[in-house]
Parts: structure tokens; sequence; C-alpha cells
């Protein structure tokens, strides 16, 4: 179950901490960084559904399910 | 008659020829003869239905279009699944004895090793992950398995040089016409199999569909013969600096041959490419300056695609013709071997067992399946290999940024997923699992695992429907209605136990002829197994 209700111990310092981790990057260094952080995240929470939801809920729709599998 | 023979076989070069011409008395008969079984197609699939169906002694004619097998690798990487179903047709040996047989896969970025993996192949199998074989080699140890068999009396009968020119479909048969350098012919099959490969003529006649997706890339393979001492082991590049931005693959075959495949992108000039100077300048910019010879070029695109329905009243489809996957995880051939696998029994007893129709029903249930997941994987290898946009691109680099120094993306990095058997979960040949503890991998449906068994291995005596007790004494023989089988008791060794028993004392199992499990039990119930071989045979669908 993926947590909707805010859960971070401070928001304000992460918040800060994701700012400073991309200052100086370049377009493209951001994105490769977002990518990065997407991928060890995920591992992190390790479960699909919830990580199903998280992907919904960012893109603001149902996700296209994996044409091949349908 | 000599000329119109070799226009036929001068449409593609080959490299064995197999099955020259021969008239056959069909071709006067005054009313066109009935086979049980007519196969379309002489590939890696038609050839092992054919052997499959005349070792059960079912009539078959195979018609190929041409008198051997064509000149170039295609197919190399053979699993333990397709060498287990040759041992049962005979010929696993020889191609074991011919393969070349690895089990280190390393992934490369830039000139650097990123990871590696090891097949690590299970102890107590008798056959290995994988071995590395050219097609033509597997097509003609094949034919050669079915000239013996033909020596030994099975009804088999090859004719080159007849291509299907149309069917059409009856009640209780197809008819067909056929081509031959002599003129056509009709012919008429109570069972039609399609194994006419990825453009199926059979197909596109019947005005069947076959819907997937395009690959918008294009792979160079270059075959090179050379003396090296490079090591068996599967080599993958991303972004290599002798094919910059894109992929490379290197793999050794039999005969001091390997396979050099590059990725070359999706806009490019096909025949500049393949032009001889430019494979020999790539080949070198990939290997250094050694002697080589180039052995096979080709440029080949993938789809991955499948028709909704293999089978269509009389008419059956198997191997490519059915179902089309990215040569990525090796799943075409050794796909297609595993739809030969499940339709020879099933056709046999139709014909010969008085078994329903539906049990044919069921080979469209269990390979449709099969063929979802082959398209599924191979479609994730090469979402990985070509990304479509820039965000696909991103996170493949993301991982490949990573792979090196976090174990956790290892998973990832996908440069092929290989083939394995399907299991037939939810098959209606299937009876509920009723074995407390048994282990998951031999739940009904699946393939039996091999083990050590009997001072040889399990696989070698699974040749025909079988009910198999381990720790427990199960009758050598169980005869129900047409249904004769062949009664194995063997000891609960480590090995075995591990794989059937779990944490059960012992077991029974009822095999299907094809070595996937039908049906589980903890003692011999002469009233259950009665069901389940009913439902085994599909009168219970
Ligand atoms: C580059 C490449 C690499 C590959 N690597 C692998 C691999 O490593 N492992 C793997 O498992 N698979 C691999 N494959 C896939 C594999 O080659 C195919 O899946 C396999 O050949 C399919 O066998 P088939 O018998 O279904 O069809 P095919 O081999 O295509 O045979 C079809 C036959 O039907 C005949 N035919 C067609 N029309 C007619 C007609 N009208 N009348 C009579 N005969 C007809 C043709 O002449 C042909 O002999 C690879 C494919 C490619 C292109």
């Amino acid at each position: 179950m993926l947590i909707t209700e805010p859960n971070l111990g401070n928001a304000d310092d992460f918040y800060a901490a994701l700012l400073r981790a991309h200052d100086g990057l370049s377009e493209d260094e951001t994105h490769a960084l977002n990518a990065r952080l997407v991928l060890i995240l995920a591992n992190h929470i390790g479960d699909l559904e919830t990580l199903d939801q998280a992907l919904r809920i960012a893109r603001g729709t149902q996700v296209e399910a994996d044409a091949t599998t349908s | 008659m000599k000329d119109e023979a070799s226009a036929w076989t001068q449409r593609y070069e080959r490299a064995f020829q197999l099955y020259p011409y021969a008239r056959s008395a069909d071709q006067d008969a005054k009313v066109p003869v009935r086979h049980p079984v007519v196969i379309v197609g002489g590939g890696p699939v038609g050839m092992a239905l054919a052997l499959d169906l005349g070792q059960r002694g079912v009539g078959v004619v195979v018609l190929d279009d041409h008198d051997g097998v064509g000149q170039g690798s295609r197919a190399i990487c053979f699993a333990k699944r397709t060498l287990e179903i040759c041992d049962r047709l005979g010929p696993g040996q020889k191609m074991v004895d011919k393969g070349e047989q690895w089990n280190l896969g390393r992934v490369f970025r830039g000139e650097d090793q990123i990871y590696e993996f090891n097949l690590l192949p299970e102890d107590g199998h008798r056959r290995p992950a994988f071995i590395n074989l050219q097609q033509p080699y597997f097509e003609k140890f094949l034919v050669e398995e079915i000239r013996a068999a033909q020596a030994a009396g099975a009804p088999i009968d090859i004719r080159g040089c007849n291509r299907v020119l149309k069917t059409e479909a009856a009640a209780d048969h197809v008819a067909l016409e056929v081509d031959t350098p002599e003129g056509s012919y009709a012919l008429q099959a109570e069972w039609l199999v399609a194994c006419d490969g990825a453009n199926s003529p059979i197909r596109d006649g019947m005005g069947l569909g076959f819907d997937g997706r395009v690959f918008e890339d294009n792979f160079l393979i270059a075959d090179i013969r050379m003396q090296a001492s490079f090591p068996t082991e599967r080599r993958f590049w991303f972004d290599p600096p002798f094919n910059p931005g894109q992929t490379a693959l290197m793999h050794k075959q039999p005969d001091d041959v390997w396979r050099l495949d590059f990725q070359l992108g999706w806009d490019i000039d096909r025949s500049a490419e393949l032009n001889e100077t430019r494979v020999r300048e790539r080949v070198r910019e990939m290997i250094g300056e050694r002697d080589f010879d180039l052995v096979w070029t080709s440029i080949y695109t993938f789809r991955c695609c499948t028709m909704d329905q293999y089978v269509h009243g009389r008419v059956i489809f198997a191997g490519d013709s059915a179902h089309q996957v990215s040569p990525f995880g090796a799943r075409g051939a050794n796909g297609g071997m595993q739809d030969a696998d499940n339709l020879g029994w099933k056709l046999a007893a139709v014909l010969t067992g008085g078994a329903p129709e539906s049990l044919i029903a069921s080979y469209q249930a269990e390979r449709k399946h099969a063929g979802l997941e082959n398209i599924k994987n191979s479609s994730r290898t090469a979402d990985f290999l070509t990304p479509r946009s820039p965000a696909h691109a991103l996170f493949r680099d993301a991982v490949l940024d990573m792979v090196q120094d976090h174990a956790f993306v290892r998973p990832m990095v996908n440069s092929g997923r290989l083939s394995a058997p399907a299991q037939y979960e939810g098959s209606p040949l299937s009876s509920a699992d009723a074995l407390p503890g048994g282990p998951d991998r031999t739940k009904p449906g699946s393939p039996c695992p091999d083990a050590p068994a009997l001072s040889g291995y399990l696989l070698d005596h699974l040749t025909r429907a079988t009910v198999l007790g381990i720790g427990t004494a199960v009758p050598e023989e169980v005869t129900l209605g047409a249904v004769r089988l062949k009664g194995l008791s063997i000891p609960a060794d480590p090995m075995v136990s591990e794989r059937y028993l779990g944490s059960a004392a012992a077991a029974v199992y009822l095999i299907r002829p094809d070595q996937h499990i039908a049906a589980r039990w903890p003692q011999f119930d002469a009233a259950a197994l009665a069901a389940a071989v009913d439902r085994m045979m599909g009168r219970a669908c």
C-alpha cells in the first residue's frame, strides 16, 4: 500500500536536499539523476503494487498496460 | 525437368540437400489421396512434429518448397528443454556432441565489463542449459533421425520441391493444391499443420491476422570463421568503441564459427551495410587484426506477433507461422519445438486413440499462453536494446550507469531473457494439485525437471504417458480404455525428493507424453487416476 499521508520526518529538509542534489547540473544531468533516483527508490520499495499505484498518481492517469501482456 | 527442378532450388543457397524432389505416386492418383496429417514446411518445427507423429505410427507427409536446409545459421542457441525433446525423439546426443556448451555471459559497456552472469545449471540434469549449434545442423540431425525412423517402418514421407499453392477447408479434411517441378497435384489431409514459417502463405491464404509490434531497428549478422582462443561465452556490448551508440553480440558456434551481431539503427542503407568491404571493416574493428572468413551475412529486422487462434478447424499453426519473436532470448525455434512436442501426442491420440477433438483445443490454450509469454519477454529485451523515446533511453542509461557499483540494478539489465519451458498454468488437461507440501516447480502443468534416477536420468524413462511412483510402488502397466500408461516406481533419492516431493513423504505423478505433469497425489488412487487420465485426454474439457 502506498503511503499517501504525510510521512517525511521533515519535509522541508528533504525538499532542500533534493534541490541541492540538482544544483549546478545541466538539464540532461538533472534528468539522469532523477532516473537513477527513481530506480533506487523503486528497489527500496520493492512491492510492485505499491509502485504501480505511485506510477498512476505520478502520471495523473492510468498508465497504459504493457501492450504485449494484454 | 532437370532445369525445372534447378529453378526451384536456386531461390536460395542451401547448406544441405536433404530431400531432393522425387515423384510421388500421389501425383498420378485419379482421386486425391487423403493422409492423416500433412505438414506444410520442413523447418525445425515441421520436421520435429513429423518425427514425433511417425514414431507414434501416424501417417504424415511433409511438404517443403525447397529440397534441403537453407544456408545461414539463423538460430544458434538451443535450450535444455529442446534437447530433452530431441532426446525423446532421438537426435539429442548428436546435437550435444556437435554443439558448443556455454554458461558464462559477459556484458560490457564501452570497453568495460559491467557485469557477468552464469547460467549455473542445476546439478542432476542430463542436458546443459544451452548449446550453440547452427540451425542447419539442427535440422539435418532431425532429418537423419526421420530417415532412420522410415527405415524402421515409420510412416513419414518428406516431399521436397512441393509448394502448397492453395488450401480449402472442409468439415473433416483439408484439400490442398501442391505445385512441383512436374506440375501441380491435389492432396487431402485429415489434419493440416502449417509449419510454414513467419511469412506463412497458409495463414495469408486463409486471410488470418498476425498482430503485434514491429521494432524499428536493424541488426547485421556476420558469421565468421576464425581461429581464436576466446572462451566459449556470450559477450554482449552496450555502446562499444567499434559500434558507438549501438549494441553488439559475440557468440561461439561449432566449426570455429563465431556469430557477430551488430545493432545498426533504423535509418540505414541496407545494401551499403551488406557490402562485403563494409562488413569486413566492421568485423575488423571488432576483432582486431586476425584472419577470418565470412561465412554468412544478413540484416534482419524483427517483429513480435502472434495469431489470435492457432487452431482453425482442421488447420493448426505451429512455430513461427503462429508466433514470431525477436531473436533475443532464443525463443523462436525453442518455442516452436515445444509447439511440436505439445501437438504430436494430441494429434496421435485424436487420430488413433479415440480422443475427442477438444484435446486439440488444449493445444491452443497451452501454446497461446506460451506464445504470449515468449513475446512478452522478447519485447521487453527489444525495448531495452532499442529505446523508443528519450525517456526510455534515460532509464536504460540510468541502469547502465549504476550497474557496476550497485548490485540491485543488475536484474534490470536486459540483453535477453533466455528461453525457458512453458508452465501450462490453468491448463484444461491438468487436475487440481492434490499433493500437500509438493514443490511449486512440479505442480500440474509444469514440465518435468530432470533428476538422476535408476542409474540414469528420469526423463529417459518418461517416453510415453506414465504413472510415476516416488517412494511408493505403482502398478507396472495401467490400461484405461484406449490409454495405456506405463508404471514406473523410483526411490525418493535426494534430488528427486527435492524436485518432486518437497515436504511430502511419497508421491504419485501422472505424466503426459510430452513430459508435462497432469496430476499428482500423495499415494496411488485408481479412481483419482482414472478421472485425471480422462481429463488429460481432453474428455473433461
Ligand atoms: C537471426 C536469427 C537468429 C535466431 N536465433 C535463434 C536462436 O538462437 N534460438 C532460437 O530458438 N531461435 C532463433 N531464431 C528463430 C528461428 O530461426 C525460427 O524460430 C525457426 O526457424 C522457426 O522454425 P519453423 O519451423 O517454425 O519455420 P521455418 O524455419 O521458417 O521453416 C518454414 C519452412 O516452410 C517452408 N515453406 C514456406 N512456405 C511453404 C509452402 N507454401 N509450401 C511448402 N513449404 C513452404 C519454408 O521453405 C521453410 O522450410 C533466430 C532467427 C533469426 C532470424
